[in-house]
């Protein structure tokens, strides 16, 4: 070897981030490049960092709810969910059928809104601009819904433990029936856009491809697992509220690169509208919320007339409820991957310890597995089909 | 369910009897106590074995309860596909003596276990790249610890006059309020003010 090649081999390091626009928030990633071929990637995390799971040592049960909508904030719902089934897993609380069913409803509903946002930011990130356009039309119709059922468009804090906040508006099931029944072509129109798609497919077709072994060692889950062909969906294998009611099928990919991940989401809204059909057509009626007193506040009207009413009233939104003292680990099947919250109590009214296990978090820390020996430009395709956010990442 | 999770606590604990302390289940779920000696065999064995199979690595915490010698408890939570089960490897450490890292038989250890570091300073031995993850570069003490206190040590500004971002300590416009809902008649131990008069009145 001669002197001159040995100078030529200096690698070069690059800042992606923080601050732009393909990074979905604030990352900065530390890029070692060789020419244009990335050796190794850096991912620093943290600039999110809020401290949420020190923060909800020192709230109640309920006051905590409203960090979860902060943390994916592409999908709040599906957090809270993911507390509210620990704490009821702690506490043993029953949760009423309708309760059950509107939270299945807006889970998938969630799904949805999520899965809009990732493949349309995705698309963009490639270089597709009308699909975020048309998909955001769609994703407005959702915050609509969401609107009307907890009257927050994205911080809800509406699947509290124990059920939901309140029962839905006269209406709004026909109106998100309706919605369902229009979506499809929407789907539709975005696939001819983007599935045969010459550009797209040159940027996303074996890029950052993942092997089943690999997925597990990295400890994948959701979309991004069953890209490589692995079938493994909590809301089949592990059911939660009444997941095991509905007829829904998980699809799977092939290759386990950026192109079948986008097709996965894409396939995966048929499924989630599928869900929320039969929701809606099954949809009992009955309470919304637990009819346990020391759990779920008494209703308004009972407040004016009833002194215990008042009583219970006061208690929970002050004190709040104890949950007795011992550890509960409770996962959902959230738009990224497996959501779990684990959560320690010691018999008081503010959780001891709550760990959540955000799902980006681990799909992140394989940036660099996939990462290495790309070209720079393939970047934005692998960080925008992995589907991070990062209020859940470094929460 | 549970006869499923006692046989495999069983399991674990005769292939691991010098190491592993017990096992209970509760609210179905699986708790192995491990003591940190075969902790990369303990894993090894419970990725491997055919009776277990737990491939996925779903998370790594820490708890700190400040008033136990041993003061932190990292818990490792695995998932086996195989077998649909979870379960739950819990092991108690302090902040001198390192634990060993998992990060060879599971590498998604590798962030977890730097996250356990940044919160709460527990040490992994032959892990690759021990740094901070989620703080600040330059970040002093471990926040969740239970002795570290809400409003953090040092706040952050951008100072016009020095035109750069500064590091300050923390000034609190209204007292740091911390509610005691522990009810007087439900046998809190504090005493409250005054009530230590009681005692010294009396004559003796």
């Amino acid at each position: 070897m001669s002197e001159a090649s040995e100078i030529n081999i200096k690698s070069y390091n690059l800042n992606f981030g923080p601050q732009h626009p393909a990074a979905h928030g604030v990352l900065r990633l530390v890029l070692e490049l060789d020419g244009e071929v990335i050796e190794r990637a850096d991912p620093h995390i943290g600039l999110l960092h809020r401290g949420t799971e020190k923060l909800i040592e020192h709230k109640t049960y309920l006051q905590a709810v409203g960090y979860f909508d902060r943390l994916d904030y592409g999908a709040p719902m599906c957090q809270e969910h993911a507390f509210a089934l620990a704490v009821e897993k702690a506490a043993d609380i029953e949760v009423p059928l309708r309760g059950q069913y509107i939270r299945v409803l807006y889970a998938e509903l969630t799904r949805i809104m999520s899965h809009l946002l990732i493949t349309n930011t995705h698309a963009m990130d490639v270089g597709a601009l009308t699909p975020i356009l048309w998909g955001m039309d769609q994703r407005e119709m959702l915050l609509g819904f969401y609107e009307r059922a907890s009257g927050s468009r994205m911080h809800a804090k509406y699947f509290r433990p124990g059920g939901v906040h309140q029962d839905l508006p006269p209406d709004l099931l026909q109106d998100i029936y309706a919605w369902c029944d229009q979506f499809p072509q929407y789907l539709e129109d975005v696939e001819t856009l983007l599935v045969d798609n010459r550009i797209f497919k040159q940027r996303n077709v074996d890029i950052g491809v993942v092997t089943q072994e690999e997925a597990m060692a990295l400890g994948m889950s959701g979309s991004n697992l069953r890209s490589t062909g692995l079938a493994w969906d909590l809301r089949k294998a592990q059911p939660y509220d009444v997941y095991d009611r509905m007829d829904f099928d998980i699809p799977v990919g092939k290759n386990g690169d950026c192109y079948d991940r986008f097709l996965l989401r894409m396939e995966e809204m048929r499924q989630s509208l599928r869900i929320m059909k039969q929701c809606i057509e099954q949809m009992p009626d009955g309470p919304v919320m637990t009819e346990d007193r020391k759990v779920g506040p008494p209703r308004r009207g009972e407040m004016k007339r009833s002194m215990e009413a008042l009583i219970h009233h006061f208690k929970l939104y002050t004190e709040g409820y104890k949950v007795p003292a011992g550890e509960v680990y409770a996962a959902v099947e959230a738009p990224k991957g497996e959501f779990g919250v684990y959560l320690v109590s010691d018999g008081t009214n503010k959780p001891y310890r709550c760990k959540i296990r955000a799902p980006g978090f681990v799909h992140l820390s394989s940036m660099n597995h996939m990462l290495k020996g790309h070209m720079l430009a393939d970047v934005p395709a692998v960080l925008g089909a992995m589907d991070v956010v990062f209020g859940e990442v470094d929460r | 369910m549970s006869k499923a999770l006692r046989q495999l606590g069983e399991l674990i604990q005769s292939a691991f009897s010098d190491t592993v302390d017990g096992f209970h289940i509760a609210k179905g779920e699986l708790t192995v106590e491990a003591g940190p000696d075969r902790l990369v065999e303990l894993m090894t064995f419970l990725r491997d074995n055919s009776e277990c199979r737990f491939r996925i690595l779903v998370d790594v915490c820490g708890v700190d309860y400040p008033e136990r010698p041993k003061r932190f408890d990292v818990v490792y939570h695995l998932l086996s596909m195989h077998l649909n089960q979870r379960i739950r490897v819990k092991l108690k450490a302090d902040d001198e003596t390192p634990i060993p890292s998992v990060t060879g038989v599971f590498p998604s250890a590798n962030w977890f276990e730097r996250e356990v570091w940044d919160m709460f300073g527990v040490l992994f031995s032959g892990h690759p790249d021990l740094r901070r993850i989620l703080t600040d570069y330059g970040f002093q003490g471990h926040p969740l610890r239970k002795d570290f206190p809400l409003t953090g040590f040092v706040e952050v500004r951008y100072s016009e006059e020095l035109k750069r971002v500064v590091y300050e300590p923390v000034q609190l416009g209204q007292e740091f309020r911390e509610f005691d809902f522990l009810s007087p008649w439900e046998g809190a131990e504090y005493i409250l003010p005054g009530d230590e008069k009681a005692d010294t009145a009396e004559p003796s």
